[in-house]
């Protein structure tokens, strides 16, 4: 034990005793507990409490993202080389993935989007809390992560500060900030996103690095440069050019995530190791990825027999998703990463068990049928959990309804001794309450 | 007859410092004091003035609520202080004992053939009413009403505490005398619940409804089984009576004399040689502490048990319903990247890096560290793990908070105490104070409505 890191603590503690009662003390006592726990202890109640906090429930969250997040790195720049050299025969993963280049093309390109989803979060985070003076608390540690993983690499910094911005103070901190929320705050942001810049936001050249800047140059009238499509799974279906996708994509790029789509959510396999994680640590619901899973299939499976069944036509403008194989869908897009990272939080989702299947299963079904019906943009997953955010405090409702009915049952049919002087017991039927 | 009931939602914490099966005699406590913070919400009136002489078993005073519910003395002795705090409400009484004790008599009955209105009067009067708690509010029960059931507890499941089948060896006749005389008060039945293991001697008793129960924590604590016998409607009201207590209302019974004398634990990993000492009411607890000796100076004594009891110091006393003392190091200690680090020394309900799940048998040391900040309430679906009652458990804390007095009556306030969110309080990870929330729920209802 080093002399050193106890007169650290030493410091740090009458710093703290400092601060204390002033101003600035949330933002010390933000960064003191994030190099300390606290040395706090319980004064009513249970003397003795368990290992678990909120930082560290927050922080097995990020450790189930870092996978991702690194994995993106690299596909940034797989895929802005794999689009302008065409994608590499024989592909192997040392080669042609985990290359230095790709790397750098993710340094520069998806680095910057968490720096500036952290960067800002955490400011307004600190700002409200001196503000307010409450404790800054670690709802964004994992917000600021899920962000730049579900924005298009392209996405330009200033926008993603603006939506930062947006909703973190209109999607959390006008509730009353972490825990007392309405909708998903990264989500907020990703649908401020979609909805105030919508043509950034979608077509075919914001997927991959460089494409829509090659787009507008060729517009200019450049002719030395090649144009860059960068096309996604979806963006290929919903055009009715599943041929041309399988040509491209094999089931197995879309598990393993070699394909283009939002930063991080195309590698399958690693957030299923992810939610597998978050599961076994007993942090997110398994309820609720389960039934989400089951109900995407569902809706996926019903799709499937229309199209068997020769219900609709090949010239539908539903047809190319419709006629996608159900257990796809879960394997392109958003669908995935959403139900693992984002259906899971336990602020905005459903709060009971009964609830979260409900939740889950409505989750899942909604994402793929507005993904099917609204081939402008044909990714449905963030919406249907918006929407279900909404609509978890209802279910949870008519679910703790359900128990105080069975209460109330169990009154009906008691038998109830009153209050005597006399001293004898009288029996009486309980009125209706 | 017996029933078995079968808890599987919970947790054992298992700690290092559990008692060695042994009793000793514990040092005559030099003082003696009762905390009035025992019993909750009952206003004394003082029956006699600081500096008086009083016997062992004389009322002090009475609930003021109450006239005929007496609060007695411990010991004989001189009330030499009366300890007041805000607004001169008082704190505690402490008496100087006399070296002959003088205990006050009480003429005997026959249980068996005595009224239901003559065996009231005689425990009010006694002071022995003071020990049937009454649910809803989780208070001493009301004279006035009929319980429609009584339920006694005689499984132990919380950390460290005192074995019931073990300290109550040998007290079959006073067990018998009190559940007789308690029987005669309710038109239901008396529930004794046992584990499903135990030898108990108590499963010969006659007049009760015996009830096997095997599980983890908190299966031991009287509100999971209320709940799964015979829960709680609203306008209901059912007795609860610790075995320790039913000892001393027996043994007043059949011999007239209120004897505070109980068998104690003194338990947890700051203690030097955990076991039993024999002690009574009041007692200070550095009486039998120091002779079992402690490891550490920075101590939390605590009236109780861990997930339970009240704060308390060395030169603390015995609380009125104690028959557990836990001496644990206090955590006031910072630790380096303590939220993020692996650990293998804590218990914990998740697997986030947390290790306890790998050995489900090993036995902790904790402290009083809260290991984390007070946070809102964040994650679900945690607290129900470990919540065997019928009930919503973080509804239901929500609806305390914010005093809403219809959606407390409708989830179930009646049916608790705070000890049953005791295990979801330690499990919390926003570390919130559920049993505090609970109390005052309970206390706002009962203000409100009861």
């Amino acid at each position: 034990m080093s002399d050193k890191r106890l007169t650290f603590k030493k410091r740090l503690h009458i710093l703290k005793h400092h601060y204390r009662g002033k101003k600035m003390a949330p933002a010390f006592n933000a960064i003191h507990t994030f190099l300390f726990a606290p040395d706090e202890t319980t004064h009513s109640g249970s003397h003795v409490r368990s290992a678990d906090d909120l930082k560290r429930t927050m922080n097995t969250v990020i450790m189930a993202l870092v996978p991702v997040l690194i994995f993106s790195m690299f596909n940034a720049g797989y895929q802005h080389f794999s689009a302008l050299n065409g994608f590499p025969e024989n592909f192997s993963v040392m080669d042609h993935f985990l290359t230095w280049d790709n790397f750098w093309i993710g340094i520069i390109k998806v680095l910057p989007l968490v720096v500036v989803s952290y960067g800002v979060g955490l400011l307004i985070e600190f700002i409200f809390a001196v503000i307010k003076g409450h404790e800054v608390e670690e709802g964004y540690l994992v917000t600021g992560m899920l962000v730049p993983l579900i924005v298009p690499i392209d996405t330009p910094l200033w926008m993603l500060a603006v939506a930062v911005v947006f909703g973190v103070v209109i999607g959390k901190e006008v509730f009353g900030g972490t825990g007392m929320n309405i909708l998903n705050p990264a989500l907020t942001i990703r649908a401020f996103l979609f909805f105030a810049y919508p043509t950034w936001m979608s077509g075919d050249k914001v997927w991959v690095y460089e494409a829509r800047e090659r787009a507008e140059q060729i517009a200019d009238g450049a002719t030395n440069v090649d144009a860059i499509s960068g096309e996604t799974v979806l963006g290929f279906l919903a055009q009715g050019k599943g041929a041309e996708m399988d040509a491209i994509y094999s089931t197995w790029d879309m598990f393993w995530g070699f394909i283009p789509g939002s930063v991080g959510e195309t590698p399958t396999f690693l957030i299923l190791l992810g939610g597998l994680f978050l599961v076994f640590s007993k942090i997110a619901s398994w309820r609720i990825m389960l039934s989400a899973i089951l109900g995407s299939l569902v809706m996926g499976l019903i799709f499937n027999g229309v199209v068997d069944q020769g219900w609709i036509s090949q010239s539908s403008p539903f047809y190319g998703l419709m006629s996608f194989d159900f257990w796809k869908h879960l394997i392109v897009g958003g669908l995935a990463f959403g139900i693992v990272y984002m259906a899971t939080d336990p602020v905005t989702g459903s709060q009971t068990n009964r609830g979260k299947w409900i939740y889950g299963f409505l989750i899942g079904f909604m994402s793929v049928m507005i993904r099917v019906f609204n081939p402008a943009y044909p990714e449905g997953v963030f919406l249907a959990i918006l929407l279900m955010n909404v609509f978890a405090p209802t279910i949870d409702h008519y679910v703790v309804q359900g128990n105080i009915k069975k209460r109330l049952k169990r009154l009906n049919n008691a038998t109830i001794f009153p209050k005597d002087s006399e001293g004898e017991a009288k029996e009486l039927k309980a009125e209706t309450v | 007859m017996s029933k078995d009931i079968r808890i599987k939602k919970g947790l054992n914490i298992n700690l290092v410092g559990a008692a060695e099966q042994t009793t000793s005699k514990a040092v005559l406590s030099k003082v003696y004091a009762l905390n009035l913070g025992d019993f909750h919400g009952v206003t004394p009136k003082m029956l006699v003035k600081q500096g008086a002489e009083i016997k062992a078993g004389e009322a002090i005073f009475f609930n003021k609520d109450n006239e005929s519910m007496l609060f007695v003395s411990p010991v004989s002795g001189e009330l030499i202080e009366i300890e007041r705090g805000a607004r001169r409400r008082i704190l505690s009484l402490r008496i100087l004992p006399d070296k002959e004790q003088e205990v006050l008599e009480h003429p005997i009955f026959d249980v068996q053939s005595a009224s239901k209105d003559s065996i009231k009067a005689f425990l009010l009067k006694s002071g022995c009413w003071p020990f049937i708690k009454q649910r809803p509010y989780d208070i001493i029960a009301n004279p006035d009403v009929n319980p429609k059931a009584i339920f006694i507890s005689a499984f132990t499941t919380a950390p460290l505490a005192a074995d019931a089948d073990y300290v109550l060896q040998g007290k079959e006749k006073e067990l018998q005398a009190a559940i007789t005389a308690l029987a005669k008060l309710t038109p239901g039945k008396v529930h004794l619940s046992v584990g499903a293991s135990s030898s108990s001697t108590l499963s010969g008793l006659t007049g009760v409804e015996l009830h096997k129960v095997s599980g983890p924590h908190p299966a031991g604590l009287v509100g999971t089984q209320i709940n799964k016998i015979d829960p709680i409607n609203k306008g209901e009201v059912v007795w609860t009576v610790t075995p320790q207590d039913l000892v001393i209302i027996g043994e007043t019974l059949l011999t007239g004399k209120f004897n505070a004398e109980r068998v104690v634990a003194l338990v947890g990993s700051s203690v030097k040689n955990p076991k039993y000492y024999t002690t009574k009411i009041g007692a200070e607890v550095s009486t039998f502490l120091y002779g079992s000796g402690v490891n550490e100076d920075n101590i939390r004594v605590i009236n109780g048990d861990v997930l339970t009891g009240s704060k308390s110091r060395p030169d603390g006393h015995l609380g009125f319903y104690n028959n557990t003392v836990t001496v644990i190091p206090e955590g006031d200690d910072y630790e380096f990247f303590g939220w993020n680090k692996p650990i293998f020394n804590k218990i914990s309900a998740t697997r986030a890096l947390t290790f306890s799940w790998m050995q489900p048998n090993k036995k902790y040391k904790l402290d009083t560290n809260t290991n984390g900040e007070h946070r809102a309430f964040v994650v679900t679906g945690q607290y129900e793990k470990v919540f065997p009652l019928d009930i919503f458990p973080m509804q239901l804390l929500k609806a305390c908070l914010v005093k809403d007095l219809d959606e407390m009556e409708q989830l179930g306030l009646y049916e608790v105490a705070p000890e049953d969110f005791s295990l979801t309080e330690f499990i919390c990870i926003s570390k919130q104070p559920h049993q505090q929330i609970i109390r005052e729920g309970l206390d706002l209802l009962y203000k409100e409505i009861g």
